[in-house]
């Protein structure tokens, strides 16, 4: 499904703040794979995502996804087939308009509109049944403004925004880290539901540890740009949270950054 | 009579204005420097096409001529990355020239004589009353410009256009190109700019170069102004209140000028006034209530 092929990335090349960050990096996602990414601040995680979606040109190395090349396809050609989302719940809802509005917009990714009537009665029914899986009261809320709801909401709004047109490959960037637990761990149910609903195929960044080997099928560790752990099928499912911390500080040679990484609760 | 007339007349007819003004300043988010070059543009092309007797192609052409300002505008701050702002000033300068050179190189068109719109239906009807017929005239451009307004941005490119001054990431995750929406929304716009500057040369019957001056600020007036009474709401309430806006600006402006409150040069002096406080209010008001604030805390204290 999506095949990345020895990547690289400089930030500021020649300059004193010349910063190599994704460092030859290879990696292969079978279709349907939900891939959860862990690894300390600045491991390049969240560049890797960036030059998946197409938010810079990467210096060498190539994407392909479902048989595509899409290294140079520009960013907005690429949001047709890729999903993502942020840790800030503000990133993606256009606030001052409705959550209808919202949805018609993502929607359109199946099929250019132009000058078609944007709201349509026959998606709206679409839109309602979907928002009244989330269980949050969103469906009888349709003329609200985003901007006026909470952001567990707008999270679980963006979330159903970058898959009501099925995408290849969702992408979503410790996009619980900035909710209250209660709302994190709705917010990733709903996650998982939607994910397996399509089987849609998901790589997910988090920093708990606990939920990266509870969730999805396989588990890679990233550090200085390049992946260094990479865990599937048995080997995952009997790995505990100690041993993943202890391999973790074995293969990188950082001191482990332990104030983000969250050891579970649970 | 006349006063209220005549300022209804113009404050329809600078109604187009505002509701380009509207696009920019409120859809796309970004105050555009382009209008001032853009309304002399319209007014330029079509005083000079009314003069060659061709006043409707004249419209046309100058609503065609001030979308293509905005493209340009738009490929400036889209494709050659300059500052918006930038790109709008050095469109408007850049036209300074080529309205000079519509006009046959002289600051000042007159067009008594040769037949506008507005002449052509004073003969059409010589029953009505020329203040009555201006008066529809200009009600009828407002109109039609609202509607097809209304219309185009409940469209799904409208929509693309209203998110994008709203959250450009999230329309360039639903895969919709922002620089083409930027573009198209800055030729809409300065199209409406240029009509608004059409129409008035033909209305007033002559052209001046230094038309423009000053006009975004009247525009921005007109929109803060209808925003005070129609509070922020949808697009099609906000075209709405940006011409209702337009028709106060020029009630207020007219009184002023009648009672003598201040001359005729102080006008743009005070439409920056009117703009000044209506931006600054949100931010002063914060700050007065920050004030009380303090004080009490430091009377308990
Ligand atoms: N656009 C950019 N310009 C310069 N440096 C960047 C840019 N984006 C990321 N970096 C740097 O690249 C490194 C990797 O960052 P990132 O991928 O965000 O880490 P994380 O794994 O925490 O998501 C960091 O040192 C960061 O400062
Ligand atoms: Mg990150």
């Amino acid at each position: 499904m999506l095949t990345i092929n020895k990547i690289e990335k400089t930030f500021l090349k020649n300059t004193p703040n010349e910063l190599h960050a994704l460092r030859g990096l290879n990696l292969h996602l079978n279709k349907g794979e939900f891939v959860t990414i862990v690894g300390s601040n600045g491991a390049g995680k969240s560049t890797l995502f960036n030059a998946i979606s197409g938010s810079f040109w990467i210096d060498s190395g190539s994407i392909t996804l479902d048989h595509q090349d899409i290294t140079y396809m520009p960013e907005h050609r690429r949001a047709a087939i890729v999903g993502r989302l942020f840790q800030d719940p503000m990133k993606g809802t256009a606030p001052g308009m409705t959550i209808h509005e919202n949805l018609a917009l993502a929607y359109s990714r199946s099929k250019r509109r132009g000058l078609q009537i944007a709201l349509r009665k026959k998606e709206t029914e679409l839109f309602r049944e979907a928002l009244s899986e989330f269980g949050m009261g969103l469906e009888d809320r349709m003329d609200t403004r985003v901007g006026l709801l909470s952001g567990g909401q707008r999270q679980a709004l963006t979330l159903l925004m970058s898959t009501i047109v099925t995408p290849k490959l969702l992408l979503l960037d410790e996009h619980t880290a900035a909710l209250d637990p209660a709302t994190a761990e709705k917010v990733m149910d709903i996650t998982n539901k939607i994910v397996a609903k399509d089987t849609i195929t998901t790589m997910m960044i988090t920093h708990n540890l606990n939920s990266a080997l509870k969730t999805g099928t396989r588990t890679i560790m990233m550090n200085a740009g390049n992946i260094v752990l990479d865990i599937s099928g048995k080997e995952r499912e009997s790995m505990t949270v100690p041993q993943l911390l202890d391999l973790y500080s074995k293969k990188s040679e950082t001191e482990l950054a332990t104030d983000r990484i969250l050891l579970a609760e649970k | 009579m006349t006063l209220i007339i005549g300022s209804l007349q113009l404050g329809l007819i600078y109604g187009l204005l505002a509701l380009g003004v509207y696009i920019t300043f409120r859809i796309l988010n970004l105050p555009d420097l382009t209008v001032e070059g853009s309304f002399t543009l319209g007014l330029a092309v079509s005083a000079s096409l009314t003069m060659k007797g061709h006043p409707l192609l004249g419209l046309i052409l100058g609503i065609l001529a001030g979308a293509c300002a905005g493209v340009l505008t738009g490929l400036f701050q889209t494709k050659c990355g300059i500052h918006p702002i930038l790109a709008g000033i050095l469109t408007m300068s850049g036209l300074y020239s080529i309205n000079l050179f519509i006009m046959g190189s002289s600051s000042n068109l007159t067009l008594i004589g040769h037949d506008t719109l507005f002449q052509i239906m004073y003969k059409a009807f010589p029953g009505l009353s020329k203040d009555i017929i201006k008066a529809v005239l200009a009600l009828l451009f407002c109109l039609v410009f609202f509607l097809l307004l209304s219309w185009f941005f409940k469209t799904h490119l409208g929509l693309c256009i209203r998110a994008t001054g709203d959250n450009e990431d999230m329309v360039r995750a639903s895969s919709i190109n922002v620089d083409v929406t930027k573009i198209i929304a800055l030729a809409i716009a300065n199209a409406m700019v240029a009509l608004s500057g059409g129409v008035l040369a033909q209305y007033q019957g002559f052209a001046d170069i230094g038309s423009g001056v000053g006009i975004l600020v009247v525009g921005l007036a007109s929109v803060i102004i209808g925003d005070v009474i129609f509070g922020r709401r949808s697009v099609t309430i906000g075209f709405v209140s940006a011409i209702v806006g337009s028709l106060i600006y020029r009630f207020i402006i007219a009184i002023a000028l009648q009672t003598s409150i201040f001359p005729a040069y102080m006008l743009k002096f005070v439409s920056a006034v009117i703009v000044f406080a209506a931006l600054s209010l949100p931010a002063l008001k914060s700050q007065i209530a920050l004030r009380k604030i303090r004080n009490k805390a430091k009377k308990k204290a």
